[in-house]
This record gives C-alpha cells, sequence and structure tokens, in this order.
C-alpha cells in the first residue's frame, strides 16, 4: 500500500516543484540585481576615472587627426603617393600647398607646424617658411616648393607627413622605443643623439629596483623590530613610520634637500667627524634620488612585512631551534621565508609606486636622474605633445604588466599579503 | 627498527650510570618579579618513563616545559638533563625534541621537508635523511603523504607529522604540550593511544603536558599534578585515583564528592569527623590536622551504595533523592546528603532494577577505606 503512494505523491510534487524552481529564479534574480545595484556606484566611479582615462591615453598613442583635421586634403591626397623612393607628384603639392594657404587664412598652421615639428627637424621653420613664401598661383606647385625649401623634395619628409595624416599613426610608440619608420617602410633605430627613451625607460627600472632593494633591507629589521617589541613600544614605533604618511610629499622631499646639500645637516656632520675632508654631493644626483625616494616609500614596504611578521607566532622559531637548528639557521630557513609573502607584496607595491615617480626626482635628482613619468609631464603639460606622453605611458604599461605577469608566474600572486 | 634498538640501548646503558634523566631541583620562576609562576618545582623523572605534567590552566606546566626545553631561563633552581646542569646549554644543543599545541609546522616545506628538518640542520646526508624521513613518516602512518603541505592536511595528520619530525633525530626526551588540544574527542583518544604505542615501542622518555585528566590517567606512567605553580602530587595514575593526597587532586582527578567536616578523634590510620547534620562517620586520615580541625571528606560517585543497607551498617548517612539520571550503563543518583544538595551517587544499571525517584529518602553507604579525610576546602 505505501509502495502504491509513493509514486503518486511524487507526482502530486512534480508542478509544485515547477513553481519552487521559479520562484527560487526570481529570488535569486532579485537578489543578484541588489548585489549589483550596490556595486554600481563602484563600478562607475572606476570607470570613469581609472578605465576611461587608461583607455583614452592608449587611443592617443596611436590615433592621431592632428594634422588631418587642418590639412584635409592632404590626407586624402596622400594616396596617391605610390612611389616611396622619391617625392609625390604634382597633385599631392597642390594639396599641399592649397591646405598650407587655407590654414594660414584660418589661423591653424601653427598646429599643423607643430604636428610637423615632431616628426621632422625644424619641420616649424619648413611650414612657417613655406607658408609665408607660398605664391598664389604657379604653373608647377612642386617646383615652386622645392624651390622655397630643398627639403620638399625629401621622401622622408613626405613619410612623415603621410604617417602624420591619421588616421592611425605608429610614429609616437616607434618613437617611445626609440624606432623610426624610413620612407619605405622599414622600421630602423633612431641613430645617436635622438635615441633617449628606451634609456630613460631603462633608468626608470633600475630606479625603482634600487629603491625596492633598499627598501626590503631597511624595512626588513624594522617591521621585524615592530612586530616584536612589546606592544606600547611598537606603538609608538609604529607611529614614527607611519608619520611620513601625514606629511606632504613636498614638504618630505624638501626636508632632504635641506639635509643632504653641500652646506647642510649630514655633510656638515661628516666634516665634523673628519670622515671626509669636502662635502660630498649628496643631492641633486642618483643617490639624493635613492636617499629620498626609499624614505618615501619605506612605509609601504614595512606594512605587508609587519603584518605577515605579527602573523608568525613564537612557536615556529622554537620549533626550528628545538629540532636543533642554530637561532641564524632557524631565522633563515624558517622565519625568512615565511615573511615572503609580505616582502613580495611589499616590494610589489614599492616597484610599482617608484615606477611613476615623478615630484621626488624631478626636486633632488640631476638631469640625468629623471624618471619616465618626468617625460609624460613633459609632454603634456610643456609642449602639449599628447601623442608622444600617451606613446611613453603606453609602452610604460605595457612593461609594467609584462614584469608583473612574470613576478606573478615567479612569487605568485595568491601567495601574498597586503596587510 | 634501527630507532627502537637505539632508542633501547641509550635506555638501558645510561651514560652516567643512573636511571634518572631529568631532575627539576628546587626551580622556580617568576616573569613578572612578584608572582612565582612555579613556586618551588622538584621532579625526578626517570628514562624511559612517560610523565605528565596535569593542572587547570595557568598553573605554570608550560612554564616547567619551557624551562626544560630552554626557552625560558629559571629564577632560581636548577635543571639536569642526563646528570648535566642545562644552566649554560642553549635549546639546540639540548638535543630535546618538542611537539607544540598548534603543531608548529614550518608551512612553507613538504610534510617530507619538515620531517628532514632536524636531519638536515645536523649535517646528516642526503640519502640518510631519506631512508630516515620514510622510516618516521611510516610510524606515524603517513607514508603516503611525504609531498604534501602542512595546510593541506587534516589537525590529525598534521599533529602526526609534528610527532614524526619530533622523533626523526631519535631525541632521548620529548617534550609534548597538550599536543592533541586541538583534536576533537575521537581522534584525541586514537591518538592517545598512538602515542602510548610509539612511547612503548620506542623506548623514549617523555614529558607530557595537558589539562585533560582523562588523556594524563591514560598515556602516563606517573602523573604530577600541577597547581598554582606547586606539584601538589605525583604519583601513578592509580595511585591519584585511588589516594589522592588534597582536595585539588581529588577534585581534579576524577569525580568526587565533598563533605565539610569536624575530626572528632583520630586512631592510627582512620580517624572520626562529625558533619554538619550531626552525623558522625569513619573517615581513612589522610591529610588532617589534629582533633577538632576542619576537614573535608571526598568519596568517588561509585564507591557509595544505597542498595540494602541495614541499620547497623557502620559508615551511613541519611540522604533525600533530587534527580536520577540515566546513562546507559549507569545511573547517576543526584541526592541531599548531610546538607550538601549535590551529593553524586553512581549506580550499575540493569534492566528491572528498581530506580530511587525523587523524594526518596534513604540511606547512602561506604567502607572507611573509601572515604578519605582531607584538607578543608
Ligand atoms: N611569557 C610570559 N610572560 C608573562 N607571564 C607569563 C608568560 N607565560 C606564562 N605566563 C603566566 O604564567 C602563568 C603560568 O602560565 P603557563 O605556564 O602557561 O600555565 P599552563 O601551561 O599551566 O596553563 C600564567 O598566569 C601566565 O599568565
Ligand atoms: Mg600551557
Amino acid at each position: 500500500m505505501t509502495d502504491m503512494a509513493l509514486p503518486e505523491r511524487q507526482q502530486a510534487l512534480l508542478p509544485d516543484q515547477q513553481g519552487l524552481k521559479a520562484r527560487l529564479q526570481r529570488a535569486e534574480r532579485m537578489k543578484k540585481v541588489r548585489a549589483f545595484a550596490l556595486v554600481a556606484p563602484l563600478l562607475l566611479f572606476v570607470l570613469v576615472t581609472f578605465i576611461a582615462p587608461i583607455g583614452d591615453m592608449l587611443r592617443r598613442s596611436f590615433v592621431d587627426n592632428e594634422l588631418s583635421a587642418v590639412w584635409p586634403q592632404t590626407q586624402s591626397a596622400m594616396q596617391q603617393w605610390t612611389d616611396r623612393s622619391q617625392a609625390p607628384g604634382e597633385a599631392v603639392f597642390k594639396a599641399v600647398a592649397e591646405d598650407i594657404r587655407k590654414s594660414r587664412d584660418a589661423n591653424t598652421l601653427a598646429t599643423a607646424a607643430r604636428r610637423l615639428n615632431y616628426a621632422i627637424d625644424n619641420g616649424r621653420s619648413l611650414v612657417f617658411g613655406t607658408a609665408r613664401k607660398l605664391p598664389d598661383q604657379t604653373e608647377s606647385w612642386k617646383e615652386a616648393m622645392i624651390a622655397i625649401d630643398a627639403r620638399w623634395n625629401d621622401p622622408e619628409l613626405w613619410q612623415a607627413i603621410n604617417q602624420a595624416s591619421g588616421p592611425f599613426t605608429s610614429f609616437y610608440l616607434l618613437q617611445a622605443m626609440d624606432l623610426h619608420k624610413k620612407a619605405n617602410g622599414d622600421i630602423v633605430s633612431v641613430s645617436g643623439n635622438n635615441a633617449i627613451y628606451i634609456d630613460i625607460l631603462l633608468r626608470t627600472f633600475t630606479v625603482a629596483f634600487s629603491v625596492t632593494v633598499l627598501s626590503v633591507l631597511l624595512g626588513f629589521p624594522v617591521a621585524y623590530l615592530l612586530a616584536n617589541l612589546p606592544p606600547k613600544t611598537a606603538n609608538l614605533l609604529m607611529i614614527l613610520v607611519l608619520l611620513p604618511f601625514w606629511t606632504s610629499l613636498l614638504v618630505r622631499t624638501a626636508a632632504w634637500i635641506v639635509l643632504l646639500q653641500e652646506q647642510g645637516v649630514v655633510n656638515q656632520f661628516l666634516l665634523w667627524l673628519g670622515v671626509v675632508d669636502h662635502p660630498i654631493r649628496m643631492i641633486y644626483n642618483r643617490a639624493g634620488v635613492y636617499i629620498a625616494m626609499t624614505h618615501v616609500l619605506l612605509p609601504f614596504m614595512i606594512m605587508p612585512l609587519y603584518s605577515v611578521m605579527k602573523g608568525i607566532k613564537p612557536h615556529y622559531m622554537r620549533a626550528a631551534v628545538s629540532l636543533g637548528a642554530r637561532p641564524t639557521v632557524a631565522f633563515l630557513r624558517v622565519y625568512m621565508p615565511m615573511t615572503l609573502p609580505g616582502m613580495g607584496a611589499g616590494a610589489l607595491l614599492v616597484f610599482i609606486l617608484a615606477l611613476g615617480y615623478y615630484v621626488t626626482p624631478a626636486l633632488v635628482g640631476g638631469a640625468a636622474d629623471q624618471m619616465i613619468s618626468y617625460f609624460i609631464a613633459f609632454y603634456t603639460s610643456e609642449t602639449v605633445n599628447w601623442g608622444m606622453a600617451s606613446a611613453l605611458g603606453a609602452v610604460l604599461l605595457v612593461v609594467t604588466l609584462i614584469l608583473y605577469t612574470i613576478y606573478n608566474r615567479l612569487v605568485g600572486i595568491s601567495n601574498m599579503k597586503m596587510g | 627498527m634501527a630507532m627502537a634498538d637505539a632508542a633501547a640501548k641509550r635506555g638501558t646503558s645510561a651514560q652516567n650510570g643512573s636511571d634518572i634523566l631529568v631532575t627539576f631541583n628546587g626551580v622556580q620562576k617568576t616573569y613578572d618579579g612578584e608572582i612565582l609562576v612555579v613556586k618551588d618545582l622538584n621532579l625526578e623523572i626517570k628514562r624511559g618513563e612517560f610523565v605528565t605534567m596535569l593542572g587547570p590552566s595557568g598553573s605554570g606546566k608550560t612554564t616547567s616545559l619551557m624551562m626544560l626545553a630552554g626557552f625560558e631561563v629559571p629564577t632560581h633552581g636548577e635543571i639536569l638533563l642526563d646528570g648535566r646542569s642545562l644552566r649554560n646549554v642553549p635549546p639546540h644543543q639540548r638535543d630535546i625534541g618538542m611537539v607544540f599545541q598548534n603543531y608548529a609546522l614550518f608551512p612553507h616545506m613538504t610534510v617530507a621537508e619538515n620531517v628532514a628538518f632536524p636531519l638536515s640542520v645536523r649535517g646528516v646526508s642526503k640519502s640518510e635523511q631519506t631512508t630516515r624521513v620514510r622510516k618516521a613518516l611510516d610510524m606515524v602512518k603517513l607514508g603516503a603523504m611525504e609531498n604534501r603541505r602542512p595546510g593541506q592536511m587534516s589537525g590529525g595528520q598534521q599533529q602526526r607529522v609534528a610527532l614524526a619530525r619530533a622523533l626523526v633525530f631519535e631525541p632521548q626526551l620529548v617534550l609534548m604540550d597538550e599536543p592533541l588540544g586541538a583534536l576533537d574527542k575521537q581522534l584525541r583518544e586514537h591518538m592517545q593511544l598512538e602515542i602510548k604505542h610509539i612511547h612503548e615501542s620506542l623506548g623514549i622518555t617523555i614529558v607530557y603536558v595537558t589539562h585533560d585528566q582523562g588523556e594524563a590517567l591514560t598515556m602516563s606512567d606517573r602523573i604530577a599534578v600541577f597547581n598554582d605553580g606547586i606539584i601538589q602530587q605525583l604519583d601513578s595514575p592509580t595511585g591519584l585515583y585511588e589516594c589522592p593526597r588534597n582536595s585539588f587532586v581529588a577534585h581534579f582527578i576524577g569525580e568526587n564528592n565533598a563533605l565539610p567536616g569536624i575530626v572528632e578523634s583520630v586512631s592510627g590510620e582512620l580517624c572520626s569527623v562529625r558533619l554538619a547534620s550531626g552525623e558522625t562517620v569513619q573517615a581513612r586520615a589522610v591529610n588532617i590536622g589534629g582533633v577538632g580541625s576542619k576537614t573535608s571528606l571526598s568519596f568517588r560517585p561509585e564507591k557509595v551504595h544505597i542498595e540494602g543497607i541495614g541499620p547497623d551498617h557502620p559508615n551511613r548517612l541519611h540522604g533525600r533523592v533530587n534527580e536520577t539520571i540515566y546513562y546507559g550503563d549507569h545511573v547517576r543518583v543526584r541526592m541531599t546528603v548531610a546538607g550538601s544538595d549535590s551529593f553524586t551517587v553512581k549506580m550499575r544499571f540493569r534492566a528491572g532494577r528498581a530506580v530511587p525517584l525523587p523524594g526518596e529518602e534513604l540511606f547512602v553507604a561506604f567502607t572507611a577505606e573509601d572515604c578519605l579525610a582531607l584538607d578543608p576546602i
């Protein structure tokens, strides 16, 4: 009898079960919508303030509409330039000449001149000179323009104009890597004095790496002390570590200038001690950059290290010692490896922050100590060369991501503790 | 098994000819200069013995163990290991294995690396490390888990690794501080037996710390009951249970009924005690002052009878049943006796047997042997 009753009851349940499923889905959907509504403001904020600017920066590094906006005819005429080994034909010259005259009348010649100046030595004088001397009418625009300035006959000039005519250009990105596209399409390294960006990039990474190493060396003992002192003393020391966070970056950097300059406290002290017989130069050079940046970034190393060390209970060391390890061996083989997650996190934090450092090197470094962000700032605020600024930013971003990936492979980001 | 042989050899042929391995000699310890956490510790531990320090939390067990291991320095007194003072021997040279409550396995090393650690710091060759690690892991039945990380193991497995690591370098002495405290009851009981078996097969000396009296009773050769930084009693498990020397031990080990009274007379081993209710009973004079002094009578619940007690029974007290609780194999009867309303009697349960009902008035009886007159509470 019970055997009969069971399937009947199951059948009776079926339609109800479907209703249950639907109700469950509805309830889950509401939950999802609510969860999304909660994160939506943050998402929007991140999109607007972070993703969008980075996207725009990446776009500006290869989208190039400056010249085509003021020289529209040039852009379309350039397609007729097929034989790249010599200057184009009359039609292209005519288009350029008309564009020059029109933009001279429309007062937009400066824009074109500036853009061409990026790619051509003395491009500005070329454009303005030609505009000044260009006749109203002529048989051959080509001959007239070459007569005004012989450079108009140079295919490399035309390659530069072609690259600048948009809508996309590889010019900035290539230049950010010290490369150059020749008229015949070959990509070659730029020569001698013009090849500066690879050096700057290497310098940026060297400085960031050195500062990271210094931070580890200085931060480790401090974090160890903080984690192992009685709470009262540790709290006091912690305030000293955090104090730099509460003072302006500018003030801290300026303080280093006061301390490290040739008449500064440190030099006076060294002279008084007799360690040196003439003041050493510690500022406006690489040493100054290292000292000031390490000081500024040290808390970012100490905090994650401290939080990891705080979690390492003393019984690990005791266990190691009871198993026969000398204290130094126990420290190296047990304690140190257990701090690696904190060290990894701190190192990554310091390294990435150091990569983008601008104010401190600008104030305490010399000309040869400026990092890539100095040049990005230079291009955005001094010469308004957004393309070059964006390209440098893009290169920095890509190289950083590559390094991060390698680091992730080696250390494992999931092994890290930020505190 | 080579390890067992070595241990056995060590057990029989003592270096200094004595069979005492550890001696605490008037050891005192204070952390803050005010309170003596360990007051006056005198203890001798024989080779091959399993000694447990048992006591409530804060009684100074861990401190005593840490002084032996070398992580704390005695404020006063001396600790000898194998007849040699440990005063100037740093912990890593003491050759004492140690197992901690939270295992203290190194999380960045595999199981095999953890167990190999004491060997590698001693400069044992790689190939010998491998064989000894394997042997140690087999001993704790973890042979297949060499390459796991501690984080991927259960608490019981981690504790076995810790055990293997503390034993692999064949120390003469192994200290364990509440090693099973973090395990659930069933696993704990299982591990108690395993540790006991390892102790027997290797012949090592173990000093074990716990606050669990059941654990101490099942595992130990001798138990030192700690309270307030003093050893209250040092005895075998049966000695402690059958003949506690004072009320603290009587309470701490096993179940206990306590009734306050006044000593009326003393005659040899026995004394006569008058209770608050005016009744008088005969008791074993274990730890009392003179006639007229206060005392506390101690009874084990299973040594008190409530059935078939005639009016001529020499040692009986009047009582009233408060409640009866069924435990399957036995019944507990909670009664009011001589003014105390938490007097418990354990009754073996058999089907069909009459069980006392609440409110029932009856007599409880016991022999003078089973009624201990101890210090007043
Ligand atoms: N490192 C220490 N510093 C100060 N006081 C301590 C320290 N370790 C233990 N104590 C104190 O000593 C007493 C005994 O502790 P402990 O030996 O750990 O007892 P048990 O192991 O028996 O629970 C406790 O009151 C505890 O607060
Ligand atoms: Mg303890």
